[in-house]
């Protein structure tokens, strides 16, 4: 199949991207604030009762095996899967394309593919106060017991969905609206302000 | 107040649209039944109780839920996913069918 010709992709975030170390730095930066840029972001679906042939096949494209459980994932790094409805689960690569390569395998009758790479935009946090910075925005329990490497959860910030996977021990992928990125993003910067932060 | 959402876990109530009474049981579409019809827009038991209710959890899952909630302490007694109504459920609040 032909690679698709998408246009270059821009940063929402660019006017309010700075790199650097800012806020209460002086003695260390406690969280990491940086972009993903994510290639590909897709939203499967499958219908009730096609859910286990939705995630095999998520398995033989992506080679991301999903955990059982509601909000279940995984992440590799390169690519990432995780639950965050039921029967529906977020695929992320970080290459263009990965919609294409579910082309032909999700039949109408398993389910459906929205391909959401230019519609989201995915914010990672990083270090040792992520979780105290994260529980500022969302009311849901972000100790690592309650929420497991690789899972995801569907909550709001003010009103505003957010889908998050739990990417490392201290890590979070924020997966927010690209026309809400920049606010949202403001908003973490000046929330990560108390403990320290530094733009990649 | 918390619900628990059968996918998400306990969430805030913030997080969650009533979706109305759960008692009540739409006609048919094309149903001539006035009486019915009159019932479903405007009867409500409005205990106070335990009630049948209809939630979304809109902020996160989007799945709609049945909960029964107790409308004098706020009480939330069982959630569980929509899909067949308050009617086919086990946890329906009691001497409300
Ligand atoms: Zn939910």
């Amino acid at each position: 199949m032909a690679e698709p010709h998408l246009p270059e992709r821009q940063s929402p975030l660019e006017p309010e991207h700075h790199p650097g170390s800012h806020g209460n730095f002086e003695h260390g930066v406690d969280v990491i604030l940086s972009e993903t840029r994510a290639g590909s972001i897709l939203q499967l679906a499958a219908w009730p009762g096609e859910e286990k042939r939705l995630i095999e096949i998520i398995r033989k494209v992506t080679g991301l095996a999903l955990p059982d459980g509601a909000g279940g994932g995984v992440n590799s790094g390169a690519r990432a899967v995780f639950g965050f409805a039921p029967g529906k689960f977020t695929v992320v690569d970080e290459a263009e394309g990965l919609a294409q390569a579910f082309a032909g395998s999700i039949t109408p009758a398993i389910g459906t593919l929205t391909d959401l790479s230019h519609g989201r935009t995915a914010i990672r946090i990083a270090g040792p106060k992520a979780e105290w910075v994260m529980a500022k925005f969302f009311a849901i329990d972000f100790a690592l017991p309650a929420f497991p490497l690789g899972a995801g959860r569907s909550t709001n910030h003010h009103d505003i969905f957010a889908q998050i996977q739990r990417s490392g021990a201290d890590q979070f992928d924020i997966y927010v609206f690209r026309s809400f990125a920049r606010s949202f993003w403001k908003a973490l910067c000046h929330a990560s302000e108390e403990v320290g932060y530094e733009v990649q | 107040m918390l619900i628990t959402c059968p996918y998400c876990g306990p969430r805030d109530v913030i997080e969650f649209t009533y979706q109305g009474d759960g008692n009540r049981e739409r006609p048919q579409p094309a149903s001539q039944d006035l009486d019915a019809w009159n019932a479903y827009v405007y009867d409500r038991l409005n205990p106070a109780g335990d009630h049948n209710e209809i939630w979304q959890h809109s902020g996160g899952c989007r799945a709609h839920l049945r909960v029964v909630r107790n409308t004098i302490t706020h009480e939330i007694l069982s959630t569980a996913f929509a899909r067949g109504g308050h009617k086919s459920t086990e946890n329906r609040a009691e001497g409300r069918s």
